[in-house]
């Protein structure tokens, strides 16, 4: 191994994660020889050289998210997240469950609300949802898909096995990283492509605008989509104009929308074009201020009641947080038995209800030892690490929670694993977790290959968010026997078409072509020193 | 395509020829501006300030001012490092219309504002290399986009803008009565080399003039801008029509084209600050009614309720 991982198996010991390159005996896994290959080839000099091309790339590029009103580059580390193509399988397979389950559960819970009655969860809970949405109650969304878009965030426990920590299925965001992570590691650590088939992300725009144009209100024959931006102040706009770009369909404003007669129109140059999918990437507060809230500008009046009258196809369909409000979590194995009479492929982390009384005090004798979180949070914002945090920080949160027991869970410390990251000057292992993406066509629920693996830059540090100083991983779904003859899974047969001539037959001009060459040739030579 | 997008292309096209046309003049006049004594060196920044669009402040205004003021003042939309910086907010907002070349062409330029130099030998550098830029953006554009309506807009908005820069390169050679000669007012659009080979012997300030003013085959000239502008006007709204004109735009730049090609002087050069006068209002009054016809947004969004 190179001298950049000299200190490494010193540091993995430090921690009891487990490090996804490095087996107990600090030899590389399977998935990562040819990373490791690749790695152990450079020095110092050149791992830095590559970092700083590929940041600069994403400068120029303007790959950047929004931070206190500043844009930065989103970190990129050199070293890429492996995952064996057999792991994978499962992961997928579990994540797609998941998706399908939440769909169920959402149109249950703005229907009759069975999962209910049946005694699955209390009601309760999800009327106390701050993001259970009475305005979009009694209908189905035109297109009948609530959860077009998913991000389930997994992590790795101490053993190695996935289990899930939180699903998104309101706005997911961070798919672009994945989309320019790719582009950028091809040409940052070329080395490490050449000899393993790794799974292409880039058909994701693609699938994405299929299952947006699939999911649009019945009658439109050609639909029309857009992509629904608050505005070039949000820290995710490098995303929207990526995937609008990439979908080659309109960004829009919510001032470019207007609503008449329960139908959407866009203002363009040639007057008012009718639209049938929004894509929608703002909040469901502020999307429309008859129904939400009344000062948003960002929105356009009278959406929501197009989208109740079927006129057009909101993705993702309002009033989805309720299903990923953190203490529903802890009810999705259950929802998915309910709904689809199968076992969970993928288990949750282990969670302790606040509201729950016994639960609660159990939870506050031992504060310090757990990881406590709003249940409708995001970013990572509120969240409190017990072993990090300060006598007065852990009082305050003991107030809180007594205050608003159902806002808050609480989970144990998780280890997330680790990978090499590369960290003043050499290589140390970095906590990570990773968001595969789920598209849902209403038919089937495609898994991106890969996914976002966010990386926490600092030693020891389990927060990833980007807000919060993470960086992020190219995320490699790895396939074939890594060590002998690559393997490339079966694709559609190539099909050898026959050469067909269509031009008039014209003699002799390929025989003309070296005289006209040397003709020049010799005129510049003429012409040279005359 | 969006009302908003549209807006935001005329805007790159407009933006960037500005930051080309001001690093030209700024950079011919420079030269000039060194080898003055000090109080008229004052006088001459106030007056070329006037010229390029801006009011002097009061008091004090030094060599210093003026670079400040027409190369680095990200504020004003006057300055080369100002419009390239709006040029970019507005490509940031089309982002997913432009193609992705032309909007890493801006953003690189934007970020390598800050490298440069900002005393007088540094600003030579800035120039030419803004110069540089922006004919790589424009090239870029040029070549990757589809010349569709969007690319319409860009080339609308950049040839009012190109019309208007040279009227002002032209307004500038009567700031400088004492000095500034043809030979560097061409080289200002890059006419140079192309008035010497079509012009060969007869040459002075009336065939220099003319040559900005009128050609119908240099693309820098007012005549050949306005004709593109012109031309980008027809293509947005094709409408046939045996009579009249198709909107208020091209009916503006119309008669500012066909005045200057159909005009017959004998005294260019005392008529010439009348003319420059007429084509700068005429590219105003025509941006103008371009936002009306194509940008214009209801200014607040209202609900219209639900009948249909």
């Amino acid at each position: 191994m190179s001298e950049l991982f000299e200190d490494y198996a010193t540091a993995a010991r430090r921690t009891p994660a487990f490090d996804e390159m490095f087996d107990g005996d600090q030899l590389p896994r399977a998935e990562y020889s040819q990373v490791a290959a690749a790695l152990s080839e450079l020095n110092l000099a050149d791992v830095t050289a590559r970092a700083d091309s590929m940041a600069r790339t994403f400068l120029d590029r303007g790959v950047t998210f929004d931070f206190a009103g500043e844009e930065r580059p989103f970190p990129l580390d050199i070293v890429p997240r492996v995952i064996a193509g057999t792991d994978w399988q499962v992961l997928e397979q579990g994540v797609a469950q998941r998706v399908r389950a939440l769909e169920a559960f959402l149109n249950d819970v703005y229907d009759k609300m069975s999962v209910v009655a049946d005694g699955v969860i209390p009601r309760r809970l999800i009327t106390s949802s701050a993001h259970f949405h009475r305005e979009v109650s009694g209908f189905d969304p035109a297109g009948g898909v609530r959860v077009h878009i998913s991000g389930i965030d997994v992590v790795r426990d101490q053993q190695g096995t996935f289990r899930v920590l939180e699903d998104n299925v309101r706005v997911p965001s961070g798919v672009s990283y994945v989309l320019e992570n790719r582009r950028a590691m091809a040409k940052g650590l070329p080395e490490a492509f050449g000899q393993q088939h790794i799974r292409p992300v880039e058909e994701y725009p693609r699938r994405l605008l299929a299952a947006l144009r699939k999911t649009a209100p019945p009658g439109a024959e050609d639909p029309t989509v857009v992509v629904l931006t608050p505005g070039v102040f949000n820290s995710a706009y490098f995303e929207h104009t990526l995937l609008a770009g990439l979908m080659g369909v309109e960004l829009v404003e919510g001032r470019d929308l207007i609503c008449r007669g329960n139908r959407v129109y866009m203002r363009t140059t040639a007057g008012e074009q009718r639209v049938d999918v929004i894509y929608k990437r703002i909040d469901d507060e502020f999307l429309d201020p008859l129904q939400f809230r009344a000062d948003s500008v960002l929105g356009c009046p009278g959406i929501v009641n197009a989208a109740r009258a079927g006129m057009v196809t909101i993705a993702n369909a309002l009033g989805n947080g309720v299903a990923d409000d953190k203490l529903v979590y802890t009810y999705v194995p259950d929802l998915i038995r309910y709904y689809l009479s199968e076992e969970p492929i993928i288990a949750n982390v282990d969670t302790y209800r606040l509201e729950d009384a016994d639960a609660r005090e159990e939870v506050l004798d031992r504060l310090d030892e757990l990881v406590v979180k709003p249940v409708d949070g995001s970013g990572g914002k509120g969240l409190v690490i017990g072993p990090d945090a300060s006598a007065e920080e852990l009082s305050a949160l003991r107030t809180r929670v007594l205050q608003d027991p159902r806002g808050w869970i609480a989970q144990p410390v998780l280890q997330l694993s680790t990978v090499p990251t590369m960290s003043g000057g050499q290589f140390s292992p970095r906590h990570v977790d990773l968001r595969p993406f789920a598209v849902n066509d209403g038919e089937n629920v495609w898994v991106l290959p890969g996914g976002l693996t966010r990386v926490a830059m600092k030693e020891g540090s389990l927060i990833v968010n980007s807000s919060q100083g993470g960086g992020s991983k190219d995320t490699w779904v790895v396939d074939g026997q890594v060590n002998g003859p690559v393997t490339v899974p079966e694709g559609p047969p190539v099909t050898v078409r026959e050469r067909v001539s269509v031009w008039p037959i014209e003699t002799g001009w390929q025989d003309r072509q070296p005289e006209q060459q040397q003709q020049q040739l010799d005129g510049r030579e003429g012409s040279g020193n005359a | 395509m969006l009302s908003r997008i549209a807006e935001s292309l005329f805007w790159i096209g407009r933006y960037v020829e500005r930051a080309d046309g001001t690093a030209r003049i700024l950079d011919v006049h420079l030269e000039r501006l060194n080898q003055m004594p000090r109080g008229e060196q004052r006088e001459v920044s106030r007056q070329l300030l006037g010229v390029m669009g801006t009011r002097p402040p009061a008091g004090e205004f030094e060599l210093s001012d003026l670079l400040h003021a027409l190369a680095y003042d990200r504020t004003s939309p006057t300055s080369i490092a100002g419009a390239l910086g709006a040029a970019r907010e507005n490509a940031r907002r089309a982002r997913e219309t432009v193609s992705g070349s032309v909007w890493e062409g801006l953003n690189t330029t934007w970020y390598g504002l800050t490298q440069h130099r900002k005393d007088v030998v540094g600003t030579y550098r800035f120039c030419h290399w803004v110069v540089e830029r922006t004919a790589m953006v424009r090239g870029l554009s040029d070549t990757t986009m589809s010349h569709d309506e969007s690319w319409q807009f860009l080339v609308l908005g950049r040839s009012l803008e190109r019309a208007d820069m040279t009227a002002r390169m032209l307004s500038t050679h009567d700031v400088h009565a004492a000095g500034l000669s043809w030979v560097n007012m061409l080289r200002c659009a890059g006419a140079y080399e192309s008035f010497l080979r079509t012009r060969r012997a007869s040459f002075g300030d009336q065939q220099a003039a003319e040559f900005l003013l009128l050609d119908r085959l240099f693309p820098r000239s007012i005549v050949y801008a306005l004709g593109d502008a012109e031309k980008c006007l027809t293509n947005l709204n094709p409408a046939y029509r045996r009579v009249g004109f198709i909107n208020d735009a091209s009916r503006i730049v119309g008669q500012a084209r066909t005045f200057l090609e159909f005009h017959q002087t004998t005294d260019l050069m005392s008529e010439l600050p009348e003319h420059m006068e007429r084509v700068q209002k005429a590219c105003a009054r025509a941006s103008d009614a371009i936002s009306r016809t194509y940008f214009s947004q209801a200014d607040e969004l209202s609900w219209v309720g639900e009948v249909s």
